[in-house]
């Protein structure tokens, strides 16, 4: 154990964890990277190209070393960092991206290669010969990449997605989001404060700087009980702002149970879409490092990171207590290092500082004017090569920490592609002006990272932000803080000729970085992709300013000269489950039921999904062991008898008003406004571009009152067409539309049988051939008083009809058929012989009606009105549509048992089968029970002169191919003498 | 993103379905002698600019009102939003 | 310099002293025989072709910023040739046969993977659609083939099969389909083309377009006039914004496209997999990462970045297809500009403006045409027709109403 006094964990509340199957015990308030170090583990990983050993080099959620696999089973996690996993009891980890032991990787063998494999080295070779790439050396490439693995398991845990809204959403909870938040919160703002931390601080609970003369734990404690004394503040912990969208929306995911063994009843996230008035950026800032040779081995870490676990976590970084620690530094920072582990009572050999001028804060071995040269230990630091003014020698150190300045946290301010600026003074780059509208950067995230300089900051930005949205806020008491003194030499990285680390994940050195300069690979985002530079999971967090620093450097110019990078979402890495936030399985889409649904399931129908829509496909019959036999039987029930079929999916839309017919006249190409009252026309509707759009019926119920029909799939997007001509083209019109697709159930009634059922229950009505003929509409009622709609329609070519009654009554009208044509032999049928019904008739579906047809195409060219404009009419006529010869034909294989698939292309027989003699292709294909004969419609290059012409249907993707004879694609009483009996 | 509906205030833009440019109000006259070259152009061409769009928006799961916004395509940002209806009609006084 | 294993070897054991830049930074010249307005993967692929295959020496390619840094670099990086119509099937079953001889044809690992797609299948009409595509694709001389459930199964095993909103039927495979690593393809061409001749001028806008008579002299730029006998433009996501420079309007809308990346894992996915019902597809780099995407926002945008409705709907439809990638993390997302075209189809024409040349409108599909597209583009510029396999990619078809539009939605861009 390597524990120091004092910090933020509760040794009252001992926890057990795994790290690669060995115990260890940490304490509530522990990360796992925190727990690790005191208990002297270094090693944590490896990295990701050479397998270098790796131990953890940040205390927050830049981590690029110590990745793990966390927890096991189908919970397995893979690339969590330590440094952000909170330790729970029972807690399993495991290391990744070895082959073998962590401290004895196989793959570590990359590392003996690594002049072979230099920056871009994969791009110019592997090519011969030329079939090895797939075969020999991708898979050997894959396999050593990647971090971490799934279980392959499907996630056991529970997602949700909630909305937010406030008047201000501060981003951090550190100096400067606590003053913002405390600022907002008593002006009586709607404050939402998030923080990616389970406690609140930020930087606060890692510095040893006091505030108001006491430890800093005690403002926030006190902030924090008055905060949630605020009922108009929200306090989201554990809660990442991963994202700043438009108009002030920001993506968040609260990690509401990562925190515990298993979620139990909670959710394990949540994903917030939080819709703020204005945001403050409090995010903080990120330390940087300063590379030299052999930078990467465990034990040395960032300065900033190494004072955090000791103040926060009691946790040394050296592997046994004693050890000595160094620091390395280009600043002031480097020296607070150094006197908060004095304070610790840690071992400090002294502070190595690159400033010549540089001086002791306190009562160290100061090394002014040098660097750090080089390092020993194989699986951990051991010594440090130190030099100043040309001279060197070797330390004996357990660990060193390394100060290279602070990068403040622009990530957000840049998420609409605003580029940061640099500062000089800084050294680093701060939010530009041009961010997102209304997120205002404030504390180390705009560069004022001193304790009182942060403080007061988010205090400012708090009330510039509510003044821009008219809620008055006042200053508050802040505590009394000091800044840090922040001085720094621009010393961006240590020459040699050895390797020096600056991106550890990927594995980048300065090296790679020359290389990529003398390659022209000179732009930052060539550099980046030539080196894989910045695209760890860190993101270039740990790594982007000192490569940009190189650069610079090798081309003689600045470094904002040289490039910025800007960075994307998500800030750090979602979980892709909490951004489908659950909706998987079943959940994936609503399931829309007809109102007959339950009643079909009771009769033990199969359903197939139509859209959205739930539909049922067949009923089968006990001894039915093919779903052929109960599609023949409800088929023939039709043609012989009648059969019964709920065709509510079908859109319907209400068209009422004095000019009616004037619209319906526009939006069909076949004339409308001619139909008399109590009268259905079947309709066609094409799109502007000229094509066939949809098909349907046309109800003229009363004088200014129409009902349409669409299709299913096209029942929302007509409705769509017809109000965007309603309102956007012609609101001159008196006319009102409304979609009642799902206000009224109806029920397809149909075959020779169908009238006589129907008489058994309409009120009154007379439904003789006369009185009632086809096409005939009207409202009436049924079963005694229930209002409901009659349409003589047909579908299946037989007598039919179609009943609407309000939806609510859908099933209990399906009984009464049922029930009443009991001695008729009334057969509920389904999806699959309404297709077949429609294809033996030769009725166009989806297939036909595919967005690439045209009316000619399905033979009903003459029903686009030359008499009067509508949409698509003029379109139509051009050249390409009008010479098309292509038409719906019938096809019967030769073979009348063998099925011409759909999907088939059709050919000249005897030709080529081949793209350029290709004569057309099968849109559906059935069995025809009526016909005992497989039978097909498909579109044939000038089919309608072919008929008798026996072709060739080529299926070669499933080795068939057969010959067919065209023939009219009414394969059932082509002269339409059954509907109209 | 969101849309100021002008009757019912800010919306969210998952609410609406999108259709385009809003010259697409602007049917050309099918009787004309060069109607359809006008058709060509009004379905096929756009203007598609880098900044200030009028469009069309259709509160689809709402208040089925079809919106012209003018939205900025560089920022996003949404300078208005009106009534299609209104627009059209106004247009035509 | 020839690339190859020994030529790695033989640096790594001297120091890699002995590399040299992949291309050169020339100064524009005064004029050339052809320019090419866009540095990206069809600009560079054209240049490649005209010095490789059509001996146009005096070629320059102008590029606003670093080479591949529009769409190019930024696509998940899918190569395939599934298409159903006789316009487009061909054109793209030539792009891919260039892709299977493109490391060998640039001396330069841009990792074509064929890996295969599988289209997922979920419903009887999709398979027939898919039947009659995938016979279309047979019929043009690629390679389909369509897999039943229990094949699937074997093949992608941990898919949501049964627990599903829309089981899974079975799929339409292209096995010669996959990936390629997207910016070696732009470095690929790049020195490919600088070998043979062709100035590539980074940070060089293409300001103006001087035209007089009805014919091109050449390009206003950042960099001053540089005059061309034929200028052809090839700047997808900024086609409108620099056709409107030469006066033009285009049959398009620019929108934008999320993509995604995971994490790095260890291998999970085989091949490419696209989700039939709803809007997914996915597959692994060679790092690692998943990367993958859906569909478009939906609304005209240069702006680059997208907004989260869409980002939950993809993974919607990425947890409902595969449950088992939940517990990765999204790495990084980012936004494209799409020209999405009329029909959904790309032009690769002449313009009415004598020696000026277009090529555009490449959808969210432009990647994979690469190849084929610069080679199309290059016979076009060199011999004033078509190539065989492009011969309908031309700005007249709408008004002559041969559209080319295989989801059949007509005129509205964001559909297709």
């Amino acid at each position: 154990m390597t524990r120091l006094s004092g910090g933020l964990i509760d040794r009252s509340k001992p926890l057990n964890f795994t790290f690669n199957g060995k115990s260890y015990r940490g304490f509530e308030g522990d990360t796992l990277a925190s727990a690790l170090l005191a208990n002297g583990v270094q090693l944590m990983g490896r990295s990701f190209k050479y397998h270098r050993p790796r131990g953890v080099v940040a205390a927050g959620s830049e981590e690029p070393n110590a990745m793990v696999e966390l927890r096991t089973g189908a919970r397995q996690e893979p690339n969590t960092r330590a440094t952000m996993a909170e330790l729970y009891d029972g807690l399993s980890a495991r290391s990744q991206n070895h082959m073998g032991p962590l401290n004895r990787d196989l793959l570590a063998v990359n590392d003996l290669m690594s002049p072979f494999f230099a920056a871009g080295f994969y791009y110019k070779t592997f090519m011969w010969p030329k079939a090895f790439w797939e075969k020999l050396y991708e898979p050997a490439i894959r396999k050593a990449a990647g971090l971490g693995s799934l279980s392959m398991l499907p996630d056991p845990d529970q997602y949700d997605k909630g909305f937010l809204h406030c008047d201000l959403l501060i981003v951090g909870a550190g100096a400067a989001g606590l003053a913002a938040a405390l600022t907002a919160g008593r002006a009586g703002a709607e404050v939402i404060l998030a923080d990616e931390d389970f406690s609140l601080g930020g930087r606060l609970t890692m510095e040893s700087d006091t505030l108001d003369e006491a430890e800093a734990a005690a403002w926030i404690a006190s902030v924090k009980a008055e905060l949630e004394s605020l009922p108009n503040v929200r306090i989201m912990t554990r809660t990442t702002v991963f994202g700043v969208y438009d108009h002030g929306i920001f993506g968040a995911v609260e990690r509401v149970a990562d925190h515990l063994k298993e979620p139990g009843a909670k959710v394990r996230q949540t994903l917030w879409r939080i819709t703020a008035k204005r945001a403050v950026l409090a995010a903080g800032a990120t330390e940087r490092h300063i590379p030299f040779a052999d930078n990467d081995r465990p034990g040395v870490m960032m300065a900033g990171a190494m004072r955090a676990y000791a103040n926060r976590w009691a946790a040394s970084p050296v592997k046994r207590d004693g050890d000595a620690i160094a620091i390395f530094t280009n600043g002031d920072d480097g020296h607070r290092t150094a006197m908060d582990l004095i304070a610790k009572g840690a071992n400090v050999l002294g502070v190595i500082d690159a400033r010549a001028g540089a001086e002791a804060l306190g009562d160290y071995k100061l090394f002014a004017g040098a660097t750090v040269t080089g390092t020993k230990g194989r699986l951990g630091l051991t010594s440090i090569e130190i030099t100043r003014n040309g001279t060197s020698e070797w330390h004996n150190v357990g660990a060193l920490g390394v100060a290279g300045g602070w990068n403040p946290n622009v990530h957000l301010a840049s998420h609409h592609r605003g580029r940061p600026v640099w500062d000089d003074r800084l050294l680093a780059f701060v939010p530009s002006a041009d961010g997102p509208k209304g997120l205002i950067p404030a504390g180390a995230a705009a560069g004022k990272g001193g304790t009182a300089e942060a403080l007061a900051d988010g205090m400012r930005a708090a009330i510039e932000a509510l003044s821009e949205i008219d809620v008055t806020a006042s200053e508050i008491a802040l505590p009394k803080a000091e800044n840090a003194a922040s001085d720094q030499a621009a010393f961006w990285h240590v020459p040699g000729d050895k390797r020096a680390w600056v991106d550890f994940q990927n594995d980048v050195t300065v090296k790679d970085i020359a290389l990529a300069h003398k390659e022209n690979m000179k732009p930052v985002e060539h550099l980046k992709r030539w080196t894989t530079l910045g695209m760890a999971t860190d993101q270039g967090k740990t790594s982007n300013i000192s490569a940009l620093a190189v650069m610079a450097e090798l081309t003689g110019k600045s470094i904002p000269e040289t490039g910025t990078t800007i960075f994307r979402p998500p800030y750090t890495g979602v979980s892709l489950s909490v951004l489908g936030g659950g909706d998987t399985g079943n959940n994936f889409r609503p399931s829309r039921l007809t109102p007959t649904h339950h009643w079909a399931e009771k009769l033990g129908a199969e359903f197939v999904e139509v859209g959205q829509w739930m539909r049922a496909q067949y009923f089968p019959r006990q001894g039915e062991t093919h779903w052929r036999q109960a599609v023949d039987r409800e088929v023939l029930a039709v043609r012989a008898g009648v059969g019964i079929c709920d065709v509510t999916t079908l859109g319907k839309v209400d068209v009422q008003g004095a000019d009616a017919g004037e619209f319906l006249n526009r939006v069909y190409a076949n004339m409308m406004g001619t139909l008399a009252v109590g009268k259905v026309r079947y309709g066609l509707m094409l799109r502007e571009d000229g094509h066939l759009y949809d098909d349907g019926t046309c109800a003229r119920l009363f004088e200014d009152h129409y009902v349409v029909t669409t299709t299913t799939a096209n029942a929302g997007l007509v409705y769509r067409q017809m109000e965007f001509f309603h309102q956007c083209v012609w609101p001159e019109l008196d006319v009102q539309l409304i979609s009642t697709t799902d206000a009224w159930a109806q029920i397809a009634v149909a075959g020779p049988k169908s009238r006589e059922l129907l008489s058994r229950i309409v009120d009154e009505f007379d439904i003789s051939n006369e009185g009632f003929p086809f096409m005939g509409c009207a409202a009436l009622t049924i079963c005694g008083g229930l209002r409901a709609r009659l349409f003589r329609i047909s579908f299946s070519g037989e007598l039919a009809y179609e009943v609407a009654v309000p939806a609510r009554y859908g099933q209990a009208l399906m009984e009464r058929l049922m029930q009443e044509g009991a001695d008729l032999g009334v057969t509920p049928y389904g999806t699959e012989a309404l297709g077949v019904l429609r294809i033996e008739k030769g009725h166009a579906a989806g297939a036909e009606l595919n967005g690439q047809t045209t009316a000619q195409m399905l033979g009903l060219g003459k029903m686009v009105s030359m008499k009067k404009d509508s949409v698509g009419a003029v379109m139509s006529r051009r050249g390409g549509l009008a010479e098309d010869k292509r038409r719906l034909v019938g096809l019967k294989p030769i073979d009348g048992q063998q099925q011409i698939m759909a999907g088939s292309h059709l050919f000249t027989r005897g030709t080529a089968q081949e793209t350029g003699t290709d004569q057309g292709w099968v849109t559906s294909s059935c069995y025809s029970p009526h016909l005992k004969s497989y039978i097909a419609l498909g579109y044939l290059e000038e089919g309608d002169t072919r008929i008798g012409e026996q072709i060739t249907a080529a299926n070669p993707l499933e080795g068939k191919t057969l010959m067919a004879e065209v023939v009219s694609a009414h394969f059932v009483d082509p002269e339409g003498g059954r509907l109209r009996d | 993103m969101l849309i100021p509906h002008p009757l019912l205030g800010l919306r969210d833009s998952q609410e609406f379905t999108y259709l385009g440019d809003a010259n697409l109000m602007h049917r050309p006259d099918p009787a004309a002698e060069n109607a359809e070259a006008a058709f060509c152009e009004y379905v096929f061409l756009r203007d598609n600019p880098a900044g200030v769009h009028r469009e069309l928006w259709f509160h689809e799961q709402g208040d089925r009102s079809w919106l012209v916004v003018t939205r900025d395509t560089t920022t996003h940002e949404i300078l208005g939003a009106e009534l299609a209806s209104d627009v059209k009609l106004g247009a035509a006084q | 310099m020839k690339f190859s294993g020994f030529k790695v070897v033989k640096e790594a054991l001297t120091g890699h002293k002995g590399w040299q830049p992949l291309w050169r930074n020339p100064e524009p010249k005064p004029a050339y025989d052809i320019v090419i307005v866009g540095g990206g993967g069809h600009g560079l692929a054209t240049a490649f072709y005209l010095a490789k295959t059509f001996g146009e020496l005096k070629v320059a390619v102008l590029e606003k910023g670093w080479l591949g840094s529009g769409n190019i670099g930024r696509n998940t990086t899918i190569i395939r040739s599934n298409y159903l119509l006789p316009g487009n099937e061909p054109f793209y079953e030539f792009s891919m046969k260039l892709w299977e001889n493109l490391e060998q044809e640039t001396n330069f690992n841009s990792m074509v993977s064929q890996r295969g797609i599988i289209n997922l299948i979920h419903t009887d009409g999709q398979r027939d659609a898919y039947r009659r595509r995938g016979n279309a694709m047979l019929l043009a001389g690629a390679d389909a083939r369509l897999l039943g459930r229990d094949e699937l199964k074997e093949m992608v095993p941990f898919l949501n099969y049964d627990n599903a909103r829309f089981p899974i039927k079975g799929g339409l495979m292209q096995p010669r389909a996959g990936t390629a690593r997207h910016d070696g393809v732009v470095w690929g061409y790049a020195r490919g083309a600088d070998q043979r001749g062709v100035d590539i001028i980074q940070n060089c806008e293409v300001t103006g377009f001087k035209i007089e008579n009805g014919k091109v002299l050449g390009v206003e730029t950042s960099r001053g006039f540089i005059g061309a006998k034929k200028v052809g433009v090839s700047v997808a996501g900024s086609s409108s914004r620099v056709m409107q420079k030469a006066g033009m309007r285009l049959p398009m809308e620019s929108h934008v496209l999320q993509a995604f990346v995971s994490e790095g894992l260890k291998p999970t996915i085989p091949g490419v997999i696209t989700f039939g019902a709803g809007h997914f597809y996915v597959s692994q780099s060679d790092k690692g990462g998943l990367v993958f995407g859906g569909d478009l926002d939906g609304y005209n945008s240069y702006a680059q970045r997208g907004n989260l409705p869409v980002v939950e709907d993809v993974l919607e439809g990425g947890m409902a297809l595969m449950p088992m990638i939940g517990r990765a993390r999204l790495l990084r997302s980012w936004g494209g500009i799409m020209d999405m075209s009329m029909d959904g189809s790309p032009i690769i024409d002449k313009t009415d403006i004598d020696g000026l040349y277009f090529n555009g409108g490449w959808c969210y599909g432009g990647f994979k045409a690469t190849p084929a597209s610069g080679y199309a583009f290059a016979h076009l510029l060199a011999t004033d027709r078509p190539h065989e396999t492009a011969t309908g990619y031309r700005f007249d078809r709408f008004n002559r109403g041969h559209v080319i539009d295989e989801k059949g939605v007509g005129a509205q861009p964001n559909l297709h």
